[in-house]
């Protein structure tokens, strides 16, 4: 089970935390043109590297905040947690 | 039974205390104190199981967990325990236990056959034979195999014993209590860390409980008794004994199996069987010891066959005799102590040493004590079949490669020791790359991933002085960065004797014209000439070799078999061993029973239990409940002999005549806050909701960006900047999880909260043409006419002195009100609804009815939006803003989302307007088409209308909107049905909508 520290609570189990996936895909913009492939990219398509992986996690049990976590897939060493408004 | 195997003094058990038991039936005597093997030992007992394919008979081989064999089943407590070692198992009064892979018993075994027909059954048998005909599985190998093979038998009933769950958190874990395990507990401790000492058995001290040491001027065995007693007294220590760390996971997280309760013949009271400990720790020191690995010759695994090491613990631990004539067979020191322990209790021991001329201090000792030793010898083969009655011994050439002079000599026992395996398994588990070292023929860990430190012989070191050198030390230092304190220990000084070097000497040689099976793994029975056979067969890899023959598969973990098995690889291959590599670990180390892995998430305590404040009204009325989520709630109220088809059918009715009130507490609600809420709703909902005032209710639905539907219900504007959310009970929480979503990441700078206000609210449906009457006898100051009140208006008001909210929203198409009051007050709104609404003919009704109402109003609810509709396919289009952005908008215009033969939802009416459809039917165009017949789509759901008193269904088909009219067939495979239906609009009942704006 991984430890996660969360920026706003310190550092909690993962059975706290559920997952939200790649946190770098932007969601385009409301209201603005987006090309069937665009969309589809932001809609379906996700990379699953191995190694570094900035993702999503959310408090759920905790403060319920979206939280950004720098995590090695192979190895699940994190490397960083960051708040939603932080970038890397 | 006289114990004859039992000396008459000396050991650790409590021979004040007798205690009986009985193995296969038997009834036995032994000691508090005793293992279930020790007792059996000292009985004389040697045969306890047959191994697991050719059914050759099995005796002890270890003394703990690296017991291979000694596998049986326990009946404690009126509970069936499967696949307990007997060297583990502690005994107790009335102690029962039986052997497993016999059949029909121990002694007489047909699968024995196999060992017979063991040229027929060699590695991959498995595979090679059972591969057809494919009936044959079921019927033939499948039943048979089950039978002869697998071991304990598992109980189908119930298990009523108690399980836990723990959770800690440490500055260290210690893994083992042995010197390793007890110096850097010691000094961790003194510097103030919080340390957990686990010790798998139940006596504290590992090696130092049998070994010949001094420390300080101490014996071994009275340091560890101190030291540990020293350390039970200190509060930032805790020690377990009976606990096995079996699983080293991800960010220094443990799992430790505590057996509470085996011991005992019955657990307590508020006392459980077995505890699991998830323990998260700063660092980690494994000071798990070593385990002696076998030498293998013929017939090695005939009973009376075990490790030196297991021989001298029995001996020194529970003063038993594993044998009267027994023969020690060695390739290092160890086996002399052994030898020694034998000979001070009166026993004359044979040593066979591989080795030519051996010299070191405890030879020496054990020449001056006149035992005979014969160096340059090995055993060939054992002999005797259910125990060993003489061995086959010669002598062996220096380079190892031919044997001569083969004699036989009498012996009753054959005690081996080919030197000691460190035990890695948890630094593996960690991380940790293990590198191999010559020195001693195995693998020891090296750097680590994880904060994890190995200590004493796991670590490869053998020596007790620099075991404890560096143990103290390390205890120090890694407990010092944690805590910033230094309370430093002298290390006591350490007297042992100095060993000479070990021989690399691990499988003896086949005599010329013999076919003796020689075995590496005795629990999954892998030989010598499954390994060579894999080999010939092209296997290579030893993941694959290992999975090709099983070796190393079984629950020891290949514990006495691995090293050997990956050295014969290396022989054959003409590798060195590193270049082999071993075979990855996994927990668990040791076998968990499943109950302890569940711990008391069991039945109804797996998932907490949600009950409204009227929860306990509805019980007193006779409410049969169902599970919604994690909610009961109430699916009809019992009258007389009703049934639920009955009792449902009476409750809607009366909604659609009378008036009716459900519980409708369980919906998810979200409160909504914030200047910009209006703006976030428009971009979470399909339709707008920038122009809704304040007071009046909307319906929406949500969709995920895929464009799928994630969840439907109404939204209250209660003040400019106040909405009140309503979610299905099932989406509750992912809906509240994805407007956070979009408010902390997507959306940031608008200015809204959200949060869970469910369990605030109590709430009450009350539904019926004459729903109003009530409504205004409830709040009398109100003006609740249909001006006052209009559909999808909202009002705050007074009920009896309790604040209420009143929505006008309905989802059983009649005219209809929810009241809510804040969730205390709950019972108390109900009895007054139910007193008002008497003189109406109200009836309460339960979701049963409430899905009858729905679903010939063809309102969607769960079963159509189930994750794979749109909101075209639930005729819901006109909720689908053409003009504004929301969450999914962009789907919506893919090219199979915007196909003319869609997808959609209708109505289905049986022919005969008797036949119930299932739910789950297909919607079929030929009944008696070829299969796999073409399918337009399900039965989403079925109720019997009781507006038109025929059964009613939903179905979800493809082109639905042109298969409105058309006669087709629902079949139910899984019920056997074939049933012509009609296919009619999905608003079955007032499909304008007049009622609920009556
Ligand atoms: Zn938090």
């Amino acid at each position: 089970m991984l430890h996660i520290k969360c920026p706003h609570c310190g550092l909690r189990s993962q059975n706290e935390f559920s997952y939200g996936g790649d946190a770098t895909i932007k969601r385009p913009e409301l209201n603005k043109e987006v090309s069937d492939q665009d969309w589809d990219n932001f809609v379906y398509l996700r990379k699953s590297p191995r190694g570094k992986h900035l993702e999503l996690w959310q408090h759920i049990s905790g403060c319920r905040q979206w939280i950004k976590v720098e995590r090695d897939t192979l190895t699940h060493e994190i490397f960083k947690t960051l708040k939603a408004n932080e970038e890397l | 039974m006289s114990e004859n195997f039992r000396l008459d003094k000396g050991g650790l058990i409590n021979r004040d205390k007798k205690l009986s038991f009985k193995f296969n039936g038997k009834k036995y005597f032994g000691y508090e104190g005793d293992t279930l093997a020790s007792a059996l030992i000292a009985n004389g007992v040697h045969l306890v199981g047959r191994s697991f394919k050719y059914h050759r008979p099995r005796g002890f081989f270890g003394a703990g967990v690296d017991e291979p064999y000694a596998i049986v089943q326990m009946n404690r407590n009126n509970e069936v325990d499967p696949n307990v070692r007997a060297t583990e198992q502690e005994l107790f009064e009335g102690l029962e236990a039986k052997s497993v892979n016999c059949w029909p018993n121990v002694d007489f075994d047909i699968g024995a056959i196999n060992n017979f027909l063991g040229k027929f059954f060699p590695a991959g048998f498995y595979y090679k034979t059972f591969m057809w005909p494919k009936s044959f599985w079921y019927k033939l190998y499948e039943p048979i195999i089950r039978k002869a093979a697998g071991f304990g038998a598992a109980s189908i009933k119930h298990d009523k014993e108690k399980y836990e769950h723990k959770y800690e958190y440490c500055d260290l874990l210690i893994t083992g209590s042995g010197p390793s395990g007890l110096a850097s507990a010691y000094a961790a401790a003194q510097n103030g860390a919080k340390v957990i000492l686990a010790e798998d058995k139940s006596r504290f001290g590992g090696s130092l409980l049998t070994s010949e040491v001094t420390i300080g001027n101490q014996s071994g065995k009275e340091w560890a008794e101190k030291i540990i007693s020293e350390l039970k007294l200190m509060p930032n220590v805790v020690v377990k004994n009976r606990s096995q760390v079996f699983g080293y996971y991800d960010h220094n997280m443990l799992v430790m199996s505590e057996r509470v309760s085996d011991h005992l013949p019955k657990t307590e009271k508020y006392i459980p069987k077995q505890r699991l400990w998830y323990i998260r720790a700063k660092e980690v020191i494994i000071s798990s010891g070593s385990i002696e690995r076998p030498i293998v010759f013929g017939n090695n695994d005939t009973p009376g066959v075990m490790l030196s090491s297991a021989a001298k613990e029995y001996l020194k631990i529970y003063g038993v005799l594993v044998g009267k004539k027994p023969l020690i067979f060695t390739n290092n020191d160890s086996g002399y102590e052994t030898a020694i322990e034998f000979k001070k209790n009166g026993i004359d021991p044979i040593v066979l040493d591989t080795r030519r001329d051996p010299n070191s201090e405890i030879i020496k000792e054990a020449k001056d004590l006149n035992i005979s030793i014969k160096s340059s010898y090995v055993v060939v083969a054992a002999k005797g079949y259910k125990k060993v009655n003489s061995a086959d011994i010669a002598k062996i050439s220096d380079d190892k490669k031919n044997i001569s002079n083969i004699e036989n000599i009498k012996c009753d026992c054959i005690c081996v020791s080919g030197f000691w395996t460190p035990t890695i398994h948890l630094a593996s588990q960690s991380g940790n790359k293990t590198k191999f070292n010559e020195k001693i023929d195995s693998f020891i860990p090296s750097q680590p991933k994880q904060k994890e430190t190995t200590l004493g012989s796991a670590s490869g070191i053998f020596t007790l002085e620099e075991t404890l050198k560096t143990s103290f030390e390390k205890g120090n230092e890694l407990s010092k960065q944690i805590t910033n304190k230094e309370n430093k220990v002298s290390i006591p000084t350490v007297v042992e004797k100095k060993s000479s070097n070990h021989d690399k000497f691990w499988c003896v040689p086949l005599p010329e014209g013999k076919n003796y099976k020689r075995f590496l793994d005795f629990q999954n029975d892998v030989a010598v000439s499954d390994i060579q056979l894999a080999l010939r067969e092209g296997y290579r890899s030893i993941e694959h070799v290992k999975r090709y023959t099983t070796l190393g598969m079984a629950t020891d973990q290949g514990r006495t078999s691995n090293l050997n098995g990956l050295q014969l690889v290396s022989d054959i291959e003409n590798k060195v061993v590193p270049q082999v590599g071993h075979t990855t670990f996994r927990p668990p180390y040791s076998p968990v029973s499943i109950g302890a892995i569940v711990g008391r998430e069991i039945g109804k305590h797996s998932k907490p239990t949600r009950k409204s404040p009227m929860h306990y009204w509805h019980e007193k009325n006779n409410a049969v409940f169902v599970d919604a989520g994690v909610w009961l709630r109430p699916r009809y109220y019992k009258r007389g002999n009703e049934n639920l088809f009955e009792a449902s059918k009476r409750e809607a009715k009366n909604v659609r005549q009378n008036v009716g009130v459900c519980d409708v507490t369980t919906l998810g609600k979200i409160d909504i806050k914030g200047p910009d809420s209006a703006e976030f709703l428009n971009r979470v909902y399909t339709n707008a909701w920038l122009k809704l005032p304040v007071g009046k209710a909307r319906y929406g639905v949500m969709l995920r960006e895929d464009g799928i539907v994630m969840d439907d219900g109404t939204t209250t504007r209660i003040s400019e900047n106040h909405y009140h959310m309503t979610t299905t009970t099932a989406q509750a929480a992912n809906v509240l999880s994805h407007l956070e979503y979009y408010l902390q990441l997507v959306w940031p700078e608008l200015n809204v909260n959200v949060v869970s206000s469910t369990e605030q609210w109590a709430g009450a449906a009350i539904a019926g043409p004459k729903s109003r009457y009530v409504l205004q006898k409830l709040f009398p100051d109100l003006n609740v006419s249909n001006e006052g009140l209009p559909f999808m208006g909202y009002m705050e008001g007074n009920l009896f002195g309790v604040n209420a909210k009143i929505y006008r929203i309905s989802f059983s198409g009649e005219l209809a009100y929810e009241v809510n009051v804040e969730s205390d007050n709950g019972n108390y709104m109900w009895e007054k609804i139910m007193e008002i609404g008497k003189e109406f003919n109200i009836q309460p009704y339960g979701t049963e009815a409430l899905s009858t109402l729905r679903i010939e109003m063809g309102h969607v609810a769960g079963s159509e939006l189930d994750g794979r509709t749109i909101p075209y396919d639930n005729s819901l289009d006109g909720l689908v803003s053409k003009k504004k952005d929301f969450i999914g908008k962009r789907s919506l215009s893919k090219a199979a989302y915007i196909a003319s033969d869609r997808q959609k939802v209708v109505g289905v009416i049986p022919l005969d307007k008797k036949t119930s459809i299932p739910e789950g039917s297909y919607i079929v165009k030929d009944a008696k088409a070829k299969l796999p017949n073409p399918k337009l789509g399900h039965v989403s759901a079925s109720c019997w209308s009781v507006e038109y008193d025929n059964p009613f269904s939903l179905a979800i088909i493809k082109d639905g909107k042109n298969m409105i009219g058309q006669k087709l067939f629902a079949l139910s495979p899984l019920k056997n049905k074939t049933i012509p239906v009609e296919i009619v609009s999905s608003h079955y009942v007032d499909p304008k909508g007049e009622r609920v704006r009556s």
